[in-house]
C-alpha cells in the first residue's frame, strides 16, 4: 500500500435534523483500488458520498486529496477534483442519445456550434477503451438500464473522473448485467482508475472489491480487506449482531392442494401470449418457488393469479373454487394474499398514512367500516398492534408510507397480506431491494407462514432465495414451465433450465 | 425480531416529529407567501402606475368589506363595510362550491374544469324548477330546485366519467367540450324566441323565479346575503366526511394518489373516476342552484359568457390545497378581491377602478403562479438559514 492514499475522510459528521446520519467516518481510498462501502439501508453509505461528491456539507470532518485538504463545495468542484458519482437513478435525459448526454454542460464546440462529432467520437474512444460497449448515437430512451448505467459512467470518465463513486449499481441491473457490469469495474481499475462502490449486498462485496469499510448507524464500524472476510462476519458487522444467512426451517408437511393451475394462457399488454399453458399446484404448508429470468411470463403469471389480469385460456382454483374469472377483490376475498413484486407502485399508496395503507384490503369490511363509513379509531388500533407486531420501524399510524425505509415499507406490505390469514400467499420478488436484516425477517415469516398451512408461491429472480426458501422448484421459461426440481438442486442446474437449455415435462 | 436496536426507535420519534411539523409548516406557509408575493409584485405594479399601493390596497380592502370585522370601525362607515361585506360573502357562496368541486376531483387524481358546465346546468335546472313547476311549500319548493341543480350537475360531470373510465377520454378535453355544449344550450334556451324565454318577449332573459323558492335573506338588502351561505358551509363539512370518513373517500383518495396500488387492493379505478367526477360536478351545479336561489333570481343570455366562478374555483382549490378550510379562505380571499377592486366599490380619486380590476386579475394569476411553483417558496423558506452563513441550500435528507 503506498504512503499517502489517494483519497481521505477524516471524521466527517454530518446532521440532519433529528438524525446523526454520519458520526465521526474515516475512510481512506488508495489509488487502483475497489472500495467497497457496505452498510444497511440507512447506515449513512449515501449521504458519505453525497458529501465527496459535494452535495452535502459535512458538520465536522475534512477530505484531503493526494495528501491536501479539499472544500468540496459542490459537485461542480467533486468533477474539478476529479470525483465522478453514478446515483442509483440515473440523471440522464430520455430522448436525448448518449453522446449528447454525456457531454451536456461540457459540449465540445467549433464555434459557436456544437460539435457533436467530436463528442460522439471521443464517447467512443471512452467506450472502447473500457470494454463499455456503448453505442454514442443511442437514443437513452431506447437502450437497456444496464446501457444507461454504462451512459452515466462515461459520463463521469469524460469529465476526467479518476475516483468514480457506484452508488448500489446492482440494484437496477439483472444478474448478467451484474455480471458484465463487474468486468467493466476490473478494467477501469486495471487502467488505474479508484472505485468506491456502494452495496448492501455481502456477495458483491466479496466477488469486487479490494477492501471493505463497514457502516451501521452513520459509524464506521470496521474496514476489512477482502482476505479473511466473510458473508457471515461482515453482516455480522453490518446488523451488529449474528444473522442467520440460511434459513432454518423444517421439513415441509404439505397437506391439501389450495392452489390448482391448469394449463394457465394469459397474454400480456401487447397481446402477446406471455404464459403459455402452465399446469402445477401449491399445497397448503408448502412453499413453491418459481426461478426464472425476469420477462419469462413470472408478472403475467402472478397477475393471472391475482385477478389483475384476466387469463386467456386455463384455469385457476383456489381451495377447490374456481377464480379464473375472478376480479382483484374476489380474488382477495377468497382468501388470496400477494405481495406484490414493486411495493411502491403497486403495494403501497406512499402518500396514505401507514394504517391506511394496512387497510388496503378491507377497508370496506366490518370492523373498519360499515354501510360506507369508515371507523379511524380502528383501522388506527388494528395498525397499532400490526406495526408492533411486525417490528416496522420509523413511524406510527399516521406516518405516511413514502417516509419508511424499504425494508420497512415491505415489512408493512407484509403485515398487510399475511394478518388477512389468507389460504395462498403470492410472494412476488419479496425482499428485493432490502438488507440483510429485513431479508432474514422476510424469509423467517414466509417459513413461518408455511408452518401455519398457507401454500406460498415465490416468485424470484434470486436464486439464492429460491433455493433456500422453496420445498419443490420449478422453472419458468417463455411462458412455459420447463422443469420441477427439489430444493437441493444445484445452481448450475437451475441456471441452466432457467436459459433454456433443457426441456423437461412438468 | 430479536434483539432491537435501541437508539433506533428514539431517533425515529424526532425525525417524525420534524417530518410532521414541515409538512404542516409546509402546508399553511405556501398558500400563504403565494398569496403575500402576489400583492408584494401587484403593488410594485401599481408603484409602477404612479399610485400609492398602500392607498391602493387600503382602499380594496376597505371595499372588500372586511374591515366591519375590526371593532373599531363604527357609524356610517360600519354600515358601508356590512354592505360590501354582504356582497364579498355571496360571491364567496358559489366559489367555496366550485373550489370543493374541482379540489374533489382533483384528490381523485382528475382535472375538472367543466365547473362552468355543470354550473351553469345546476343554474338551470334550479331555475327550471323555480320557475315551472309550483304548488309546493317554500322548503319543499327549495329543496328540489336544489336537488335539481345537483342532479343535474352530477349528470354533466358524469358525462365526462363515464368517457373517463369506460374510453379514457381525457377529462380535461370532454369536460372543456361540455363547458360549450352547456352555454350554447343555455343561450338557446332563453334567447329570443326561446323555449324558456321569459314574459317580455324583446328580452333574451329567462323569467324570474318566484319569492316562494328564493333562497331565505338573512343580512342586508342590496341584494342581501342569503342562507346559501350556509349550504356552501355545510357543503365543507360533507367534503371532508366524504373523503376522509367513508369508504368512497378512501377509494377516491387511494386511486387519486396510486391507481396501480387501488387496483391491486381490489379498488375499481374506472368506477371511481366516474364517481368523482360526478360527485364534483354536483358540487358545482349546486353553485349554480345557490346563485340562481340566492340573488340572481333569472338569466340573461349574456351572462352565460361572462361568467368567471367556475374557473376561479380551480384558483381556489390550487390556494386551498384542496382542504376544507383552506377552501373557504380562498374563497373569501378571491371573493374579497373581487368586490373590493369592482367600480362600484372603489373611488376613482384612489386608485382607477379600471386598473383595479387588472389588478384583481394579476393577483389572482400571480397567487395561482406561486402556488404552481411551491418549490420555489419551499426553496426560498430553507434559504433564509443559510443565507447569513453564505452556504447552499441543502436537499431534504432521506437518511
Amino acid at each position: 500500500m503506498p504512503d499517502t492514499p489517494l483519497l481521505e475522510l477524516r471524521g466527517i459528521t454530518k446532521r440532519f435534523p433529528g438524525v446523526l446520519a454520519n458520526d465521526h467516518v474515516d475512510l481512506e481510498l488508495v489509488k487502483g483500488e475497489v472500495h467497497a462501502l457496505l452498510g444497511e439501508n440507512g447506515a449513512g453509505k449515501s449521504t458519505l458520498m453525497n458529501i465527496l461528491y459535494g452535495l452535502y456539507h459535512p458538520d465536522e470532518g475534512e477530505i484531503r486529496l493526494n495528501g491536501k485538504p479539499v472544500r468540496i463545495g459542490s459537485p461542480r468542484d467533486a468533477i474539478d477534483l476529479g470525483i465522478g458519482m453514478v446515483h442509483q437513478h440515473f440523471m440522464l435525459i430520455p430522448v436525448m442519445t448518449v453522446a449528447e448526454n454525456i457531454v451536456l454542460a461540457v459540449e465540445p464546440t467549433s464555434g459557436p456550434f456544437l460539435d457533436l462529432h467530436a463528442a460522439e467520437k471521443r464517447v467512443q474512444e471512452l467506450s472502447t477503451q473500457f470494454g463499455l460497449a456503448v453505442r454514442p448515437d443511442a437514443r437513452v430512451a431506447s437502450i437497456s438500464v444496464g446501457m444507461q448505467q454504462r451512459a452515466e459512467i462515461l459520463k463521469a470518465l469524460y469529465r476526467g473522473a479518476e475516483i468514480l463513486i457506484l452508488d448500489e449499481p446492482t440494484a437496477v441491473l439483472t444478474p448478467q448485467e451484474a455480471k458484465e457490469l463487474f468486468a467493466i469495474i476490473r478494467s477501469l481499475q486495471a487502467e488505474g482508475k479508484s472505485i468506491i462502490f456502494i452495496t448492501h449486498k455481502l456477495n458483491e462485496v466479496l466477488d469486487i472489491a479490494d477492501r471493505i469499510t463497514v457502516l451501521r448507524q452513520g459509524k464506521q464500524v470496521d474496514t476489512v480487506p477482502r482476505e479473511g472476510a466473510t458473508p457471515e462476519g461482515l453482516a455480522r458487522l453490518m446488523v451488529g449482531r449474528d444473522v442467520v444467512l440460511r434459513v432454518e426451517k423444517p421439513e415441509a408437511q404439505p397437506g391439501d392442494v389450495l392452489l390448482d393451475v391448469d394449463n394457465l394462457e394469459v397474454r400480456d399488454e401487447r397481446d402477446l401470449e406471455a404464459v403459455r399453458g402452465v399446469s402445477f399446484d401449491v399445497k397448503a404448508g408448502e412453499i413453491v418457488g418459481i426461478a426464472g429470468v425476469d420477462g419469462n411470463g413470472q408478472t403475467e403469471l402472478i397477475d393471472a393469479l391475482t385477478g389483475l389480469r384476466r387469463p386467456s385460456g386455463g384455469r385457476i382454483s383456489v381451495g377447490g373454487k374456481d377464480v379464473t374469472t375472478a376480479g382483484a377483490r374476489e380474488s382477495l376475498d377468497l382468501g388470496v394474499g400477494h405481495i406484490p413484486e414493486d411495493r411502491q407502485v403497486r403495494g403501497l399508496v406512499l402518500d396514505f398514512t401507514l394504517a391506511e395503507n394496512l387497510a388496503l384490503h378491507d377497508f370496506r369490511k366490518k370492523p373498519d367500516s360499515r354501510w360506507g363509513c369508515l371507523f379511524p379509531k380502528r383501522i388506527v388500533q388494528r395498525a397499532v398492534r400490526l406495526l408492533k407486531e411486525f417490528d416496522v420501524r420509523g413511524g406510527g399510524p399516521q406516518t405516511r408510507a413514502a417516509s419508511l425505509s424499504g425494508g420497512n415499507q415491505q415489512k408493512v406490505v407484509v403485515a398487510r397480506e399475511v394478518s388477512r390469514d389468507p389460504r395462498v400467499l403470492i410472494a412476488a420478488q419479496p425482499t428485493r431491494g432490502l438488507d440483510v436484516g429485513a431479508i432474514e425477517f422476510v424469509h423467517r415469516r414466509l417459513v413461518t407462514e408455511r408452518d401455519e398451512g398457507r401454500a406460498i408461491l415465490l416468485v424470484s429472480f434470486e436464486l439464492e432465495e429460491i433455493l433456500s426458501l422453496s420445498d419443490r422448484i420449478l422453472v419458468l421459461y417463455e411462458g412455459r414451465i420447463v422443469g420441477e426440481y427439489p430444493p437441493g438442486v444445484s445452481e448450475e442446474e437451475l441456471g441452466i433450465a432457467m436459459t433454456g437449455g433443457r426441456r423437461q415435462a412438468a | 425480531m430479536t434483539a432491537p436496536i435501541q437508539p433506533e426507535s428514539s431517533r425515529d420519534a424526532t425525525s417524525d416529529v420534524t417530518a410532521w411539523f414541515s409538512t404542516r409548516i409546509g402546508g399553511v406557509l405556501v398558500p400563504l407567501a403565494a398569496t403575500v408575493l402576489a400583492f408584494l409584485i401587484g403593488g410594485l405594479v401599481v408603484l409602477i402606475t404612479g399610485h400609492n399601493p398602500v392607498t391602493a390596497y387600503r382602499a380594496i380592502f376597505e371595499g372588500t368589506g372586511l374591515n366591519w370585522f375590526f371593532p373599531w370601525v363604527g357609524g356610517e362607515s360600519r354600515e358601508a363595510a356590512a354592505n360590501d361585506l354582504q356582497q364579498t360573502l355571496i360571491l364567496m357562496t358559489p366559489l367555496v362550491l366550485t373550489g370543493i368541486a374541482v379540489a374533489f376531483a382533483f384528490r381523485c387524481g382528475l382535472f375538472n374544469i367543466g365547473g362552468q358546465g355543470q354550473y351553469w346546468v345546476g343554474f338551470i335546472a334550479a331555475l327550471y324548477v323555480g320557475t315551472h313547476l309550483d304548488g309546493f311549500s317554500r322548503p319543499v319548493h327549495l329543496l328540489v330546485a336544489i336537488l335539481a341543480s345537483i342532479v343535474a350537475g352530477s349528470i354533466w360531470g358524469g358525462i365526462a366519467g363515464i368517457l373517463k373510465a369506460t374510453v379514457g377520454a381525457h377529462e380535461v378535453i370532454t369536460t372543456i367540450m361540455l363547458n360549450w355544449i352547456a352555454i350554447f344550450g343555455g343561450m338557446y334556451l332563453f334567447e329570443i324566441g326561446g323555449p324558456l324565454q321569459g314574459p317580455q318577449p324583446s328580452i333574451p332573459r329567462s323569467a324570474e323565479i318566484p319569492d316562494s323558492v328564493e333562497l331565505w335573506p338573512i343580512w342586508g338588502s342590496l341584494p342581501s346575503l342569503h342562507a346559501g351561505i350556509f349550504i356552501a358551509l355545510f357543503a365543507l363539512v360533507v367534503y371532508y366526511v366524504l373523503l376522509n370518513r367513508t369508504t368512497l373517500g378512501y377509494e377516491v383518495r387511494a386511486v387519486g394518489f396510486n391507481p396501480e396500488a387501488a387496483r391491486y387492493g381490489g379498488i375499481s379505478v374506472a368506477k371511481n373516476y366516474f364517481l368523482a367526477l360526478a360527485i364534483s360536478g354536483a358540487f358545482a351545479g349546486l353553485a349554480g342552484s345557490v346563485d340562481v336561489l340566492g340573488f340572481k333570481f333569472a338569466v340573461s343570455t349574456g351572462d352565460f359568457a361572462t361568467n368567471f366562478i367556475p374557473f376561479t374555483g380551480i384558483a381556489v382549490a390550487l390556494l386551498g390545497r384542496n382542504k376544507p378550510v383552506g377552501i373557504l379562505f380562498a374563497a373569501l380571499l378571491f371573493a374579497a378581491l373581487e368586490v373590493g377592486t369592482s367600480t362600484r366599490q372603489l373611488d376613482p380619486e384612489v386608485f382607477e377602478p379600471a386598473l383595479a380590476v387588472d389588478l384583481a386579475t394579476m393577483i389572482q394569476a400571480l397567487v395561482i403562479f406561486f402556488v404552481g411553483a411551491d418549490l420555489l417558496i419551499l426553496y426560498l423558506w430553507r434559504a433564509r438559514r443559510f443565507v447569513g452563513l453564505g452556504r447552499r441550500v441543502q436537499p431534504e435528507p432521506r437518511p
